[in-house]
């Protein structure tokens, strides 16, 4: 096992490498400066702040002191807010969308699972008919449409819960309801899949046969097998959330990192875009490192297969 | 064997349901709260780039630091007329050239040190440092000499600037010629005064990118200090106790929260999370107007929304084309029907009023000598129809419907094809200073109340010209404008100005600027200004039945 | 001889299709907007881009059967060519891909050792790429090219594709009929592709069934942050977009874009299901 942890780490640092570097040249080579204004600057101080930030250097040599940078944590200034490095701006953006990413996990499974659950049971009642439906418009509709939709029932309406902000607890609610949601009709979709799957198995049907309760078998049968596909998609799923929150975080106005990384695209900040990539690619490696190793606990059969 | 039990899985969601309902029960809002705790919440619509006065130059920062610096005048708050600040009297010399400022005694930074006249020698001296790279130093150089020291070859003594500190309280300035409007230029952020131990303790004085505008570090000598500030989600001021006006302020404290996208910004208007928003969306304007009434404010703003020719890129190099094309724009009826906010069809370059100019309206609308000069055009070069034209602008929703619009009515008159090109901002800059554009879109906000402002870019090669045009009338002109001293010349001048744009079409003017805003009937001390700008000062909350 | 099993697992499997109602009913409605899209903007007596500013935001009528959007555009032209425009970014940046996919996956699994090794190995890095991000950084930073558009959606979903592609090859390699064809001496090429593909259709056409519509969402998310199709064009991610902004005052605008995109997305989503039901006799029904 320790073999397994420490490989996956070795692959990592050629990846990030790769990534910095694909990234680094993506952003030199675009359109566009990041001190482009509509006041044209004069071309003194253009060149003030060129050299200000060591945009003057040759390419490479600007390439190698990044680097240089990154390998002792360095992640630079930003760009466009430069009294901010580039890493407390992401030590203050993580942890929003960390709880956003959590909470709407959360969501996610506190709906998604007992909604599969119950549909794999009751197939083909209405049990299984309505979650079933509802997890396809889950699925089908855009965020960027419930959540203008949520707004307006439950904040400019029945005055219920803030607009937007990330201010307080009640501003929680609404965005994880939006992002979870989309997240929920996958969970509870691939739960009744799996379970589906776990339920014609022999085993089952001897257990059924025994007399065991209905609560007996999924706890202590099926829930394995039906859940090893949602683990499966639970680490994509999760890196999804935080780099795909970027539509809540308009909507919502929360100021988390895939606001940030929109912008700095836009901005060509580019400290920050580097920063950002970096951080979600090392994130994902070790969420899939997470989810290999939860997957091997769960089905002994995979373990062999990496 | 159906489980009763079973259906307490169901539990689970719904009993999620019902805390969702009845956790929420009616939260009090900002603008309900703010009438007890006097503090106003003020959509920004971007985050500021720089706190710094003297490195910023976007209106997000302008509204900031109004609040949190004071420069040696104030406005009116209805008129913008120049009033007291830091300075409580002046005196200015019969040619116009040398102004003695009189500072008064209680003039105090948030920390109770005292303002003084060297501290604004000291800022204008940072400011005009070729070394800190401040994009709008050029603000300054009226100031005698000041443009030698910055352009870096002489030492601010040896320049002989013309700003200096004659005692504690009496600061000198001299101009290199006399300047109608210098009391009104006084306004500008980069005019600001910093505080020199704050700039030195973090080793700012040339240097950006520092931690100085940070809460904690920021001093300042506005009604208002900094308290907190998280980057894309709010900044908060509070009360300056040792502001010389404090007695006068009303209001406890301001927070400013950049929220970017308009749709977001009315969500939380609407929903009573803000008293100001920065700009409405213009489909938007009808339905606000009708479920709003009162609340919805279309004012008059200085500037004007255009679009440029590239004189180098044909058909643009011939003025019959420049000309069909602003003859074929029906200005009234994009202003009616497109933009719905109360803007005026700009038939000038300068917005009329602007520091007592009114220009003679010219850019008329008449498609069928559009037609005739397109007719003669396409004879003359033996084409059937012109080619394909390309407009420009930057991605947004606004600038999407003006493109549109236009497109209709050239396509209706002139049966010309347009091919609509969106960019992102930076992208866009990056290709009209390139000159890589046909037709492009353009916007320019005066920075103080005189034509001067309009006029002074289409001085041949001017940086911010980028049309390709230049004419030596229009540079005798506008020069003739900058060196008399009798303000009808001047204004015959500027008139001579606009005239030239009307006959040589270099550029399309379409309407001038109206600032639309939401805003709260319980913001009172609010007025508006061709400049938006509204010191805070004056500002407080209250119903309609208090005062 | 395989094919004549393939022609009669083909029916069978149809036959199966056939009985799932939900499938055949995605599969109807699918026909239904596809036909919608190609033929409205021609039955519609406005253009999309025809402006009318003197009718804005005007509600469903006799006149224009979906209402206008601010400009006084007919919204039942719009809703169609947007529906020309989704379907066929869904479809490219699906064709996109599957073809890269599919050789990937193909020539890995055939080839096998190490090459196979180093070439998952890839696949496993790019998997962990936070590849939504990459889409909108080119997106941003390399300006509106309807190619580029497909490319970069297409780019994003091929690795799923290049796995299951692999795996089924993998397991095909040691059928009888393909050592038979070695045996005979064709070319690897040769078997990969007249031998191989036909038999990996199946798992193939379910997955692209199943792309079109995430690639149709991905869309929506590009117009959302303005980086889709340009003015004057429309797709239904960015007519959505626009009316989501107005549903309270201008309920239209959201309502029929929104109703013709999430309908499609089920009617893949149910066929896509129905395939798979119906080509893999193990997952059945009942």
């Amino acid at each position: 096992m320790n073999r397994f942890i420490l490989s996956r780490i070795l692959q990592a640092v050629p990846t990030l490498w790769v990534i910095a570097t694909l990234t680094f040249f993506m952003t030199r080579f675009a359109p566009g400066g990041p001190f482009d204004a509509e006041k044209t600057i004069p071309e003194e101080i253009k060149v003030k702040l060129h050299s200000h930030f060591g945009l003057d250097l040759p390419l490479f040599d600007q390439y190698l002191l990044y680097l240089k940078n990154l390998l002792q944590g360095d992640l630079g200034p930003s760009f466009k807010y430069p009294g901010w490095e580039v890493s407390e701006l992401i030590g203050s953006a993580f942890p929003v969308s960390l709880t956003l990413g959590l909470l709407s996990l959360c969501i996610a499974l506190l709906i998604g699972l007992p909604a599969g659950i119950i549909a794999a049971l009751r197939q083909n009642t209405w049990l299984d008919y309505l979650p079933m439906s509802l997890s396809m418009a889950g699925i089908c509709l855009p965020s960027f449409v419930l959540g203008p939709m949520l707004i307006f029932a439950f904040s400019t309406q029945l005055g219920l819960f803030p607009p937007l902000g990330w201010y307080g607890a009640t501003d929680w609610v609404l965005p994880s309801l939006t992002l979870g949601f989309f997240y929920a009709a996958y969970v509870a979709r691939l739960t009744r899949a799996g379970m589906l799957e776990t339920l014609k198995l022999d085993y089952i049907r001897t257990a059924r046969a025994k007399g065991a309760s209905d609560w007996r078998i999924i706890f202590g049968h099926a829930l394995r097998g039906g859940l090893l596909p949602v683990v499966t998609f639970l680490g994509p799923a999760f890196a999804g959330l935080i780099s795909g929150s970027f539509v809540i975080e308009t909507i919502f106005f929360i100021p988390g990192l895939g606001k940030f990384f929109v912008t700095a695209a836009f901005n060509r900040d580019y400290t920050m875009v580097l920063g950002t990539v970096l951080f979600y690619a090392t994130l994902i490696l070790m969420l899939n490192l997470l989810v290999d190793l939860l997957q091997a606990v769960l089905d002994p059969k995979s373990r062999s297969s990496s | 064997m159906y489980s009763h039990r079973l259906n307490n899985l169901l539990l689970w969601p719904a009993s999620l349901a019902l805390w969702f309902l009845l956790h929420g029960c009616t939260q009090p809002t900002n603008v309900e709260i703010a009438l007890d705790e006097q503090i106003l919440h003020f959509g920004l619509g971007a985050e500021p780039q720089h706190l710094d006065p003297h490195l910023a130059t976007s209106v997000a920062a302008h509204n900031i630091l109004s609040a949190l610096l004071e420069g040696l005048v104030g406005e009116d708050p209805k008129t913008l007329k120049p009033v007291p600040g830091v300075a409580h009297r002046w005196e200015k010399s019969a040619d116009g050239l040398t102004y003695l400022f009189f500072l008064r005694e209680q003039a105090k930074w948030s920390n109770g040190d005292s303002v003084t006249a060297h501290d604004f020698v000291y800022s204008f001296r940072r400011i005009l440092n070729p070394s800190l790279g401040a994009q709008y130093a050029s603000m300054l150089h009226p100031i005698k000499n000041a443009k030698i020291y910055h352009a870096g070859e002489k030492s601010w003594d040896e320049s002989k600037v013309g700003a200096r500190a004659l005692n504690d309280h009496l600061l000198e300035i001299v101009l290199e010629y006399p300047i109608p409007y210098f009391l009104e230029l006084l306004n500008h952020y980069s005019w600001f005064p910093v505080h020199r131990p704050t700039i030195e303790q973090h080793d700012a004085y040339a240097r950006m990118g520092t931690a100085w505008t940070r809460p904690g570090n920021f001093v300042g000598n506005g009604p208002f200090s900094l308290t907190s500030h998280r980057i894309n989600s709010v900044i908060e001021t509070r009360r300056n106790e040792f502001y010389w006006d404090a007695d006068k302020v009303r209001l406890q404290g301001i927070h400013f929260y950049p929220i970017e996208s308009v749709d977001t910004e009315e969500r939380a208007y609407r929903s009573g999370f803000l008293h100001l928003t920065q700009s409405v969306s213009a489909d938007r304007i009808d339905y606000l107007k009708e479920k709003y009434p009162g609340e919805l404010h279309c004012e008059p703003y200085l500037g004007t929304y255009f679009y440029r020719f590239n004189l180098q890129s044909p058909p643009f190099d011939d003025l019959r084309i420049r000309r069909a094309l602003s003859l074929s724009i029906n200005r009234e009826r994009l202003v009616d029907k497109v933009l719905k906010g109360g803007q005026l069809p700009a038939t000038t370059f300068t917005p009329p009023g602007t520091g007592g100019f009114f220009p003679t309206p010219k850019f008329p609308y008449d498609p069928q000598l559009a037609r005739q000069l397109l007719m003669e055009y396409l004879d003359e070069k033996g084409l059937e129809r012109l080619p394909p034209i390309e407009l420009t602008y930057n991605t947004s929703e606004g600038h999407k419907k003006v493109a549109e619009a236009l497109h209709g009515m050239w396509k209706d008159t002139l049966g010309v094809e347009i091919r609509l090109l969106n960019m992102e901002w930076k992208v866009f800059l990056s290709t009209i200073s390139r000159g890589e554009f046909s037709l492009a879109r353009a916007g320019w906000i005066g920075d103080y109340m005189d034509p001067h402002t309009f006029l002074q870019m289409w001085r041949s090669g001017d940086g911010l010209n980028m049309t390709g045009w230049s004419n030596q009338s229009y540079d005798a002109a506008l020069a003739r404008a900058e060196t008399s001293v009798s303000p009808e010349e001047r204004m015959d001048h500027f008139q001579t100005c606009e005239d030239l744009l009307a006959t040589e079409v270099p550029i399309l003017p379409l309407y001038f600027y109206v600032h639309l805003t939401l805003r709260h009937p319980s913001v009172k001390g609010w007025h508006p200004t061709l400049l938006d700008h509204h010191p805070y000062k004056h500002v407080y909350l209250a119903t309609e039945d208090e005062q | 001889m395989s094919r004549e099993t393939s022609s009669s697992l083909g029916r069978e499997a149809w036959r199966r299709l056939r009985s799932n109602r939900m499938a055949m009913i995605g599969l109807w409605a699918l026909a239904c907007f596809s036909l919608l899209s190609i033929f409205g903007p021609l039955i519609s007596a406005f253009s999309y881009d025809q402006q009318n500013l003197d009718r804005v935001f005007e509600g469903p009528g006799v006149e224009h059967w979906f209402g206008t959007d601010n400009l006084g555009r007919d919204l039942f032209a719009r809703v169609t060519h947007g529906g020309r425009i989704s379907l066929a970014v869904g479809l490219l940046a699906t064709l996109v891909s599957l073809v890269i996919g599919v050789s990937y996956g193909m020539i890995s699994g055939y080839t096998g050792g190490r090459i196979d090794a180093w070439m998952m190995r890839f696949v496993d890095v790019l998997y962990s790429l936070p590849f939504t991000i990459f889409v909108i950084l080119l997106m941003v930073l390399f300006g509106r090219n309807f190619l580029l558009l497909f490319l970069a959606i297409g780019a994003v979903e091929w690795l799923t594709m290049a796995r299951i592609t692999r795996a089924q090859t993998m397991h095909l390699k040691k059928a009888e009929f393909i050592e038979a064809a070695r045996a005979l001496g064709y070319s690897h090429g040769r078997i990969l592709f007249r031998h191989l593909l036909p038999n990996l259709i199946g798992p193939i056409i379910v997955y692209a069934t199943l792309t079109i519509p995430a690639v149709m969402l991905l869309e929506a998310v590009l117009s959302f942050l303005g980086l889709g199709i340009q003015a004057p064009m429309s797709s239904w991610g960015s007519l959505i977009k626009e009316g989501a902004e107005k549903m309270d005052a201008a309920p239209w605008l959201l309502f029929f874009p929104g109703t013709f995109f999430c309908l499609t997305l089920f009617a893949l989503n149910f066929v896509g299901d129905g395939l798979r039901d119906a080509l893999d006799p193990k997952t059945s029904k009942d």
